[in-house]
């Protein structure tokens, strides 16, 4: 009963969606109110709806109701609880429910937050994400139900993906998924803008802290599905340049241009047309990214093959968003166009090149990603680019753009003077230079070259946020006061940027000094690696709620001391399928020792394989840094002066 | 007008993008089946991986029933499919010999010592010669041949539980009782 009741809120939220889309539609173009209002109560609607139906599927995999097809298939009765209900989202039909429930929700958040915008202009926003919401409801009603009933019910389901069975991957797809979708709200507020037919002065503040909570939840979940990569997946790799983490870097990439091109937006009027397109691109390419990863187009080319019908539905509806949005673009885009001048030496020049830069980047992950289709296509066979290319690209691609982000906060906007801008920068050039140099060339062996650059360069990108909040207290006598007194806004970006030197710190480190070494070991034996010595003392059998494993007990010493002890697993899943690895971890601000166990060889022995990961903590910590400073960016009182006419105390307690 | 030409190029670059697609949808290729099907396997000779200096032919594979699996190490989904491979292996139900396919030696080797080696004997097939014959077109490609090197079947794609259980082990079961 509750199944099916499930299956009639999914399509009763598909016809709230329809009422929030087409009248207020309709409504903006005749101008009429009434449809227009509409748009309110359909979006709140659409999201019981939606939470009922996400609700009756939980239930469904708590209750090990296994006469449901998706949950015969993701979940058996000795998964444990927590397991079952983040399995909710462990495949495809669950994870698009949650997708279509995350977007109930930022949608409800606009309807709650957007009450001093423009009448018309909020309900055209609300029915673009209504008409986005119809096409996923529609996707999953006729292609993907995770309703669907399995008759006679099986006495008990397979088994969740081992890999997927971690606290990593209960909360990693959510926050991705936030992200993802959260970019449905820029794009919205773009195609609004755009059918308007004018961009008032007010559209980029308030498409700003949309756009930055998006990104830092995007941030987050990508820094954190690396996290997970790195400890569960044993191969003590935290970026792969595989196809899923190509889909949610290339949105991260033109998201994180389209923030810095509203700044130009909003500061100076500039770049309309751009923000607009980089608005819609965003999105688009975060829709491929989900479409293509969880149907496998570019995985493997051949996932599509069980259901052709989900492939054309997925191809068609990319086609309609993206081409109708572009096509939309090209015919009014001339209308909201103003360009503001600006001189070569100036900020705007800056977040110009920060633009090319970043877009570059994301078509060059974009080619490299679809490049194996390419190379079938034209019939050379299949071939993928891989590491290399990825790594080169990124790296001619982002030295500039680093060089220049140190410049970024001290830069006027309009004109600046290049003498004036050295001669106020020398010193911290300087400085940035000696000290990376120094620690490259101190602290690590063997001396390189090219760590002593990027350290340079991560030390100037602080060192030019350092500069910036040094002028704006020189000459101030009331310290705390001026520190108050600086938008939150303007502490946001110090934060993100400080994220961006310590990412840049983390990652040359680890990618030069990083050593492992793949040894066979007998209990008893010890390894050396760097300045650790790695033994492996006791090796035991293990019963999980579900699973067998292998535990291992490596003894870790530098010299005589002993640093660590980790317990590395080898785990066989009673529902079959691989074996899986849980790597030991001790981890450190400046160092992650790590052990993963391979295979056994012998009675006593395995194979293993040890890490030393100088620095790799800072990768991470580095993108929190950037998260919150985009949280905090959001926070900043020039938005919230817009929001607060009405806004009710619920509403806003949702976006957070 | 740079602005319009700049348009253009991204539409275009959107339209190429969907054809592409459109195109990788309806290329399904697992329906593809192999016209070597139920044919020899092609005359070959080639280096092993381990040792440029010994080679492999086809009659060194006569006599039992085989997986003969094409990779390479620059093929992601080599390695989504490598540890079942490596469990096979372990399982002993049937030889695994690679083919390593338009590779460098030194990558593949490395590659091998990193993910582990399922495989019986390896053959570097730098130029894609045989796998030319074999008409593979994309790596991983699997094919199931009998004791008499004649193909059985082809997978395109990685193995995954589901095509090994479904697909290849009955098979191979039927391949490996005796009188076949």
């Amino acid at each position: 009963m509750i199944v099916e009741l499930g299956h009639l809120a999914l399509i009763l939220a598909f016809c709230a969606a329809l009422v929030q889309a087409v009248p207020p539609l309709i409504g903006a173009h005749t101008n009429r109110p009434q449809w227009m209002a509409l748009a309110f109560p359909a979006a709140r609607w659409q999201f019981v709806f939606l939470l009922t139906a996400f609700a009756c599927l939980a239930w469904a995999f708590l209750q090990k109701d296994f006469s449901v097809l998706y949950v015969a298939k993701n979940a058996n009765s000795s998964l444990p609880w927590y397991y079952r209900l983040s399995a909710v989202w462990g495949a495809h039909e669950g994870s698009l429910l949650l997708w279509a429930l995350i977007l109930g929700g930022w949608t409800l958040a606009v309807s709650f937050l957007s009450r001093s915008l423009p009448f018309s202009f909020t309900a055209r926003v609300l029915a673009v994400l209504g008409l986005i919401s119809m096409g996923f409801l529609m996707f999953m009603l006729f292609t993907s139900n995770p309703f669907e009933r399995l008759l006679p019910g099986a006495p008990d389901g397979q088994d969740l993906n081992p890999l997927l069975q971690d606290i990593g991957l209960i909360i990693h797809p959510p926050i991705l998924y936030m992200g993802y979708v959260g970019l449905s709200v820029p794009f919205a507020f773009a195609i609004a803008g755009l059918l308007e037919g004018r961009l008032f002065s007010a559209w980029t503040r308030w498409t700003r802290p949309w756009t930055l909570v998006a990104w830092s939840f995007l941030t987050t979940g990508i820094a954190l599905g690396s996290w997970w990569a790195y400890y569960e997946l044993g191969w003590g790799g935290w970026w792969f340049w595989d196809p899923v983490e190509n889909a949610s870097f290339m949105p991260w990439l033109l998201t994180t241009a389209l923030l810095h091109s509203l700044a130009v937006t909003e500061q100076r009027q500039a770049f309309q047309a751009w923000t607009l397109l980089l608005s819609i691109f965003a999105f688009s390419l975060s829709l491929l990214g989900t479409f293509l990863v969880r149907s496998g187009v570019l995985v493997s080319v051949h996932a599509f093959a069980n259901d052709p019908a989900r492939g054309i539905f997925i191809l068609c509806f990319l086609a309609a968003v993206i081409g109708g949005a572009l096509l939309l673009f090209a015919w009014r885009a001339g209308k909201v166009l103003s360009i503001g001048r600006f001189e070569v030496v100036s900020r705007e020049t800056a977040l110009l090149f920060n633009n090319i830069f970043l877009v570059f980047a994301a078509a060059m992950v974009l080619f490299g990603t679809i490049y194996p289709i390419i190379h079938v296509a034209m019939g050379m066979g299949s071939m993928s680019v891989g590491r290399p290319y990825f790594d080169l690209m990124f790296t001619v691609l982002m030295t500039p753009l680093l060089l220049l982000l140190g410049f970024g906060p001290v830069l006027r906007w309009k004109e600046d003077s290049l003498k004036q801008l050295l001669l106020r920068l020398y010193k911290t050039i300087a400085i940035a230079v000696v000290l990376g140099t120094a620690f490259a060339l101190l602290a690590f062996a063997p001396r390189s070259l090219g760590v002593a650059l990027s350290l340079s360069l991560a030390l100037w990108v602080i060192g030019g946020s350092i500069y910036s909040i040094k002028t704006r207290l020189r000459n101030r006598r009331d310290l705390k006061s001026v520190l108050l007194s600086q938008p939150r806004s303007y502490y946001g970006m110090l934060l993100a940027h400080l994220g961006v030197g310590i990412f840049v710190i983390g990652v040359s480190v680890a990618v030069v000094y990083e050593q492992h070494e793949d040894v066979r070991l007998d209990v008893g034996e010890s390894q050396q690696l760097g300045p650790y010595r790695f033994m492996f003392s006791d090796l035991e059998e293990l019963h999980g709620p579900n699973y067998e494993a292998q535990r291992a007990t490596i003894d870790i010493y530098k010299g005589e001391r002993q640093v660590a002890r980790l317990f590395p697993e080898k785990r066989s899943y009673d529902g079959g399928g691989n074996p899986m690895t849980e790597a030991g971890i001790d981890g450190g601000l400046i160092r992650d020792l790590y052990v993963s166990l391979g295979e056994p060889v012998g009675d006593n022995a395995w194979l293993m394989r040890l890490h030393y990961k100088p620095f790799i903590r800072w990768v991470w910590f580095g993108a929190l840094l950037m998260a919150l400073g985009g949280v905090i960016s959001a926070l900043d009182r020039r938005y919230r002066r817009t929001v607060e006419a009405k806004a009710t105390v619920k509403g806003r307690a949702h976006v957070a | 007008m740079w602005r319009k030409v700049l348009f253009t190029v991204i539409f275009l670059c959107f339209l190429a993008l969907m054809a592409l697609f459109g195109y990788a949808l309806k290329r399904d290729p697992s329906l593809v089946t192999s016209p070597l099907i139920g044919k020899p396997v092609p005359d070959f000779s080639l280096p092993l991986l381990s040792d440029p200096n010994r080679t492999i032919g086809k009659p060194d594979l006569l006599g039992t029933p085989y997986l003969l699996n094409v990779w390479a190490s620059w093929c992601a989904a080599c390695r989504t499919e490598h540890p079942l491979l490596v469990q096979l292996a372990r399982q002993n139900l049937v030889p695994i010999h690679g083919l390593n396919y338009r590779d460098t030696r030194e990558d593949a080797q490395s590659w091998l010592e990193r993910y582990g080696n399922p495989y019986d004997v390896v053959a570097f097939d730098e130029k894609g010669a045989l796998g030319l014959d074999l008409g593979v077109y994309g790596a991983p490609e699997t094919f199931l041949v009998d004791r008499n090197n004649v193909i059985v079947y082809k997978q395109v794609g990685p193995i995954t539980e589901k095509v090994w259980v479904d697909v290849l082990y009955p098979k191979l079961v039927e391949l490996q009782k005796p009188g076949q």
